[in-house]
């Protein structure tokens, strides 16, 4: 059974452009502390700023919680907000709903879930309208991919 | 190729100090976060037009060595100090993103995608 070595949770809120991606630079900060390979760190990290900036765009409120064990790092992004009606369609590269104002952000280009699926080893999302959304990852560590 | 030599053939002004010697072997160039943010090479050098935060969060993220905000942007000084605290050069040319691209890969650099 995989041990737990490190469990940590962020508050992230919706439309708080100003401060979108601290929690995943702090999380950059703490794997690259435990010597953790710089090529699993990017993916998580990646996985970490894209679901954040997804909470920051289209949420209320979220908890992203990292937990690293000897074997995995699995990241959860579970928010508070609109949900997604038709989530086949938000998984396709280039399907967006953004505003202007988040592509003026440098966001927004229907990019977000894929990447965060591509730098997964372990993918899922669940979402209800009108309740939230949760994108659960997983990265497994070096020796365990 | 070094990051002085970029600087050099794109006309840039340092916004930020490079107090260390920076190699680029790859450039990625984007407006749009999530595309620095999908290609798979570290150490490259972001050219961008976008100028907030978010510009060095991301470059901090897909672990860029070098930032060139192109058209004649700047950012504001929250900006640079963030990239300042994580050690990422940051330049800025007069040039549009399609000239700095050409001058870069006419230079021998690649894309990073």
């Amino acid at each position: 059974m995989a041990e737990e070595l490190l469990t940590c949770s962020f508050r992230v809120h919706g439309r708080d452009f100003e401060n979108a991606g601290e929690a995943s630079t702090e999380i950059k900060s703490l794997l690259k502390d435990l010597e953790i390979d710089p090529q699993t760190i990017r993916r998580a990290v990646v996985v970490a700023f894209e679901a954040e900036m997804n909470v920051v765009m289209y949420a209320d409120e979220a908890t992203v919680t990292l937990v690293l064990t000897d074997e995995d790092i699995s990241i959860e992004a579970a928010d508070s907000g609109p949900g997604i009606p038709d989530i086949e369609h938000a998984m396709e590269e280039g399907w967006s709903t953004a505003t202007d104002e988040m592509r003026e952000m440098g966001f927004g280009f229907g990019m977000g879930l894929p990447n965060i699926k591509r730098n997964s080893d372990l993918f899922a999302i669940r979402s209800e309208v009108g309740a939230g959304t949760v994108v659960s990852c997983r990265i497994d560590l070096d020796d365990h991919g | 190729m070094r990051l002085e030599d970029i600087a050099a053939v794109l006309g840039c002004e340092v916004l930020s100090p490079v107090d260390h010697i920076v190699d680029i072997e790859a450039v990625v160039a984007s407006d749009g976060m999530s595309e620095i943010l999908a290609f798979h090479r570290p150490h490259a050098l972001m050219l961008t037009g976008l100028t907030n935060i978010q510009s060095v969060r991301t470059a901090i993220v897909a672990d860029v060595h070098a930032i060139v905000y192109v058209r004649g942007k700047r950012p504001d000084q929250k900006v640079l100090e963030l990239a300042r605290a994580k050690s990422i050069p940051v330049l800025s040319t007069g040039l549009g993103m399609f000239d700095s691209c050409g001058i870069l890969y006419d230079a021998g650099l690649e894309g990073a995608m």
